[in-house]
């Protein structure tokens, strides 16, 4: 069984942070392609699509017959026919947490991979394999008990490959809409230690005020992501003891891009939106990067709740379609950014939110609670894009398979 | 398998050593050189005489043999470039020997160098091989420590191998090197210290590793002719082979592609293990010399730990080991690495060794076993090399 985490101490302020290092980076095409199924949760191996054997390392043909590779799905058992435990490295991130486990593994879908264990598995076990996602955003193959075993989550070689809320403190952008509190509530539910809820408005009340105030381990702060100063202010203050930003900020407005679309609409749209998601980023970012590997509550994340439909438009909401657009194409970049210093940084994307601005939608729906949801399971898996319920994942789905028609169908 | 046709006509002569150092500043290149250097002066023979050149090296990037050959002025009719590290100098031996048969070329120099500055063994592994980059060093950044220990956990419990046996290896090849006055270790090694040894890499502890060092080793390949008219003692090649990737569907290494090919060596060799006067055997880790005394045929795999008990591996033993030292004590220079086993295996059989000589050597099997490309060393490489004439 694995030792409980312990809460961290307040740190010393004169000590110096440890480096927030990333393991080796250099990749092949192929192992990219790799990373890119990871962030999406799934376990895959690249399988021939002539003679239809699994192989790993990635490659670019098939080592039987030569013929191409594709990346599928396969069963995740595997057996460990290994072990090593590594006491040395000149690796400047490994160094810092030696000694490091790793085993040969049997993968049921065929092949041989060395592979990271969790605490729990010894040579001659049976495991789970997870492919994961390292801190420099690159696939890694991730050995768990095949049943679960008394705090598996707090293993420190896993905890390495996730951004699990459990003793950590969060800030989550919009306090003051039904999605942030109930973001708060998830988040303090699984361990999270303090809870940050912003409020852009300190002046006006707001509804669940009473709730958000009885939550023992959250406390509302002001920020407002359409004020430079607000969010520099926050972070100022902040910035050094917050490990995972939650942005949950939206402003949803009905209209099309010539009917019933406002200008003004879109503009607040993307101010607090699109020009919001920078200002966070460029407020919090750089304290979060010298902090990434700053021991049990290092700063791991930020996690952007987006509308799926930025994938695709959308009629009737074309604006918030658009600023939603816009918000991906910054989280992609702030990902390569991020990386560099191991912050992860990751997508909800969510379908029509069930709140006011939706109220003529019929559902199915997105509940806060299940945004909620999402969040916490993409910070426990560490994984980079997660949809929130089924709307969001039948339109990713779609998009997937055929982008060009999934834009189509939703804009008709 | 058709029998492989002889060597004759082909000699190996001239076995040079450049003394290897811990750490240099100098380049590939510069080791390069001073091996043939000593070349010239065992035979008085210029760049421009060498009309083969075979060349293996990690750390001349960004040139191949073709920037060396322009670099050191030489112009051979016939060259080669072997990557394969620690297979590398059996597979340039075997090369030249037919490129000189052939006469392709009249005279060979086959040179592996390797510079080792502060920060190259750390640089050489990060961008050592695309699997590695993909699969290997992500995981613990353990280098080829972690991918032999997990050889060897799997190794020891299959075959019922303990530590022990790695033990009186290691100290056996210690004491051999402390005879040789280029070995980078020059105090004894107790059984004692090699049991009580830090744990690097679990189960690879301290002496199971090699220090990575910077050094070059040569030799020559030409027609008995020649090597006459130079006055150069030669030795002749019975057989070789040479397998890579064998066996890749085995889950974790415990064999390499001698195992496949072995009868064929000694068939065409036409002798047998017990004629050999010594063994000089890759040693990268005691493991992969476990592995290979088995795979070549001196025992049984489930009798190794037998054998290992009923053999001396020191130069006066029953069975003469790495009689330099090996990689273990006298260092891994990179590529010459692969060569040191062969060039130690000639001074043997010509009667010149660095430090103390086997009594009445004559014949030597060296092999070798290179690059870890992902989960394995992939190349594997054996000859037998017997006396032929001294001067």
């Amino acid at each position: 069984m694995t030792d409980s985490l312990t809460p961290p101490r307040r740190k010393d302020p004169l000590k110096m942070t440890r480096a927030g290092h990333v393991p080796p980076t250099l990749r092949s095409r192929a192992a990219k392609a790799m990373a890119v199924r990871a962030g999406q949760g799934r376990f895959v191996l690249q399988a021939c699509d002539s003679c239809a054997a699994a192989v790993y390392p990635p490659r670019d043909r098939c080592p039987t017959c030569w013929g191409p590779l594709s990346w599928r799905d396969q069963p995740q058992g595997a057996e460990i026919e290994a072990e090593t435990m590594i006491r040395t490295t000149t690796d400047l991130f490994f160094r810092k947490h030696l000694p490091w486990r790793i085993g040969a593994a049997r993968l049921d879908a065929g092949p041989m991979a060395i592979v990271h264990l969790h605490g729990d598995v010894r040579q001659g076990d049976r495991v789970c394999m997870e492919l994961k996602l390292d801190r420099g955003g690159n696939p890694a193959l991730f050995a768990m008990p095949e049943v679960e075993t008394p705090n598996m989550q707090d293993d420190p070689q896993l905890r390495v490959f996730t951004a699990d809320p459990k003793y950590r403190r969060i800030l989550v952008t919009d306090g003051r809409g039904p999605v942030g509190q109930a973001v708060a509530q998830a988040l303090i539910k699984a361990g999270a230690q303090t809870v940050f809820l912003g409020n852009a408005d300190p002046l006006m009340r707001f509804p669940g005020q009473e709730q958000v105030a009885a939550l023992e381990d959250a406390e509302l702060v002001p920020l407002n992501l359409t004020d430079t100063r607000s969010t520099r202010e926050l972070a100022t203050q902040l910035g050094g003891r917050v490990d995972i930003v939650v942005n949950t900020v939206g402003l949803t407005r009905v209209g099309g891009v010539v009917f019933g679309g406002k200008l003004t609409d879109l503009q607040a749209g993307f101010d607090t939106e699109v020009t919001g998601l920078m200002r966070l980023a460029q407020a919090f970012g750089p304290a979060m990067s010298g902090r990434s590997d700053d021991g049990v509550n290092a700063a791991s994340a930020i996690v952007d709740v987006t509308s799926v439909y930025g994938l695709t438009g959308k009629a009737g909401f074309a604006g918030a379609a658009a600023s939603a657009a816009a918000r991906l194409s910054l989280i992609a970049g702030l990902r390569g950014e991020m990386q560099r210093s191991g912050i992860r940084v990751m997508s909800v994307l969510t379908g029509p939110v069930d709140d006011d601005r939706h109220q003529h939608v019929p559902p199915p729906k997105t509940p806060p609670v299940q945004i909620a949801k999402a969040v916490v399971e993409a910070l426990i898996k560490g994984q980079e894009t997660t949809c929130a319920g089924d709307m969001a994942k039948d339109v990713m789905d779609r998009w997937q398979s055929d982008p060009l028609l999934a834009i189509r169908e939703e804009n008709q | 398998m058709a029998r492989q046709r002889s060597y004759d006509g082909a000699v190996v002569c001239a076995p040079v050593t450049v003394p290897y150092v811990r750490f240099s500043p100098e380049s590939a290149h510069w080791w390069t050189g001073a091996a043939l250097q000593e070349l010239a002066r065992l035979t008085g023979l210029g760049p421009q005489d060498f009309d083969g050149f075979c060349f293996a090296s990690f750390s001349a990037v960004p040139d191949s043999v073709v920037g060396i050959v322009q670099h050191l002025g030489l112009s051979p009719r016939w060259m080669d470039h072997i990557p394969t590290g620690g297979a590398s100098g059996v597979m340039a031996l075997r090369r030249a020997a037919r490129a000189v048969q052939a006469r392709d070329a009249e005279i060979v120099a086959c040179v592996a160098a390797d510079t080792n500055q502060i920060d190259s063994f750390r640089k050489t592994l990060a961008d050592f091989s695309r699997f590695s980059q993909d699969a290997t060093y992500p995981y613990g950044f353990g280098g080829p420590n972690a991918t032999f220990a997990l050889i060897t956990d799997h190794f020891m419990r299959q075959y019922s191998v303990g530590r022990e046996c790695f033990a009186k290896i290691c100290v056996a090849q210690r004491d051999n090197a402390l005879s040789n006055p280029y070995a980078l270790m020059k105090t004894p090694l107790t059984h004692e210290q090699y049991m009580n040894a830090r744990p690097i890499s679990d189960p690879v502890h301290l002496f199971d590793c090699v220090m990575p060092c910077a050094g070059a080793e040569a030799f020559i390949v030409t027609t008995s002719k020649l090597a006459e008219a130079l006055g150069l003692s030669a030795a002749r090649l019975r057989a070789t082979i040479e397998r890579h990737n064998a066996f890749a569907a085995d889950p974790v290494q415990t064999r390499g592609g001698w195992a496949r090919d072995i009868d064929d060596l000694w068939r065409a060799a036409e002798c047998k293990p017990t004629d050999m006067d010594m063994v000089q055997v890759y040693d990268d880790y005691p493991v992969i010399v476990a592995m290979q005394m088995a795979d070549m045929g001196f025992c049984k795999k489930s009798d190794l730990a037998e054998f290992i008990a009923a053999n001396e591996f020191t130069i006066a033993g029953s069975l003469p080991l790495n009689t330099n030292g090996g990689q273990l004590s006298a260092g891994q220079a990179g590529a010459a690495g692969g060569f040191q086993n062969v060039t130690e295996g000639l001074r043997q059989v010509l009667h010149c060794p660095l430090g103390e000589q086997v009594p009445d050597a004559r014949h030597a099997l060296v092999s070798g076993f290179g690059l870890v490309n992902y989960d394995r060393g992939v190349c594997t490489s054996a000859a037998v090399l017997e006396q032929e004439v001294l001067r």
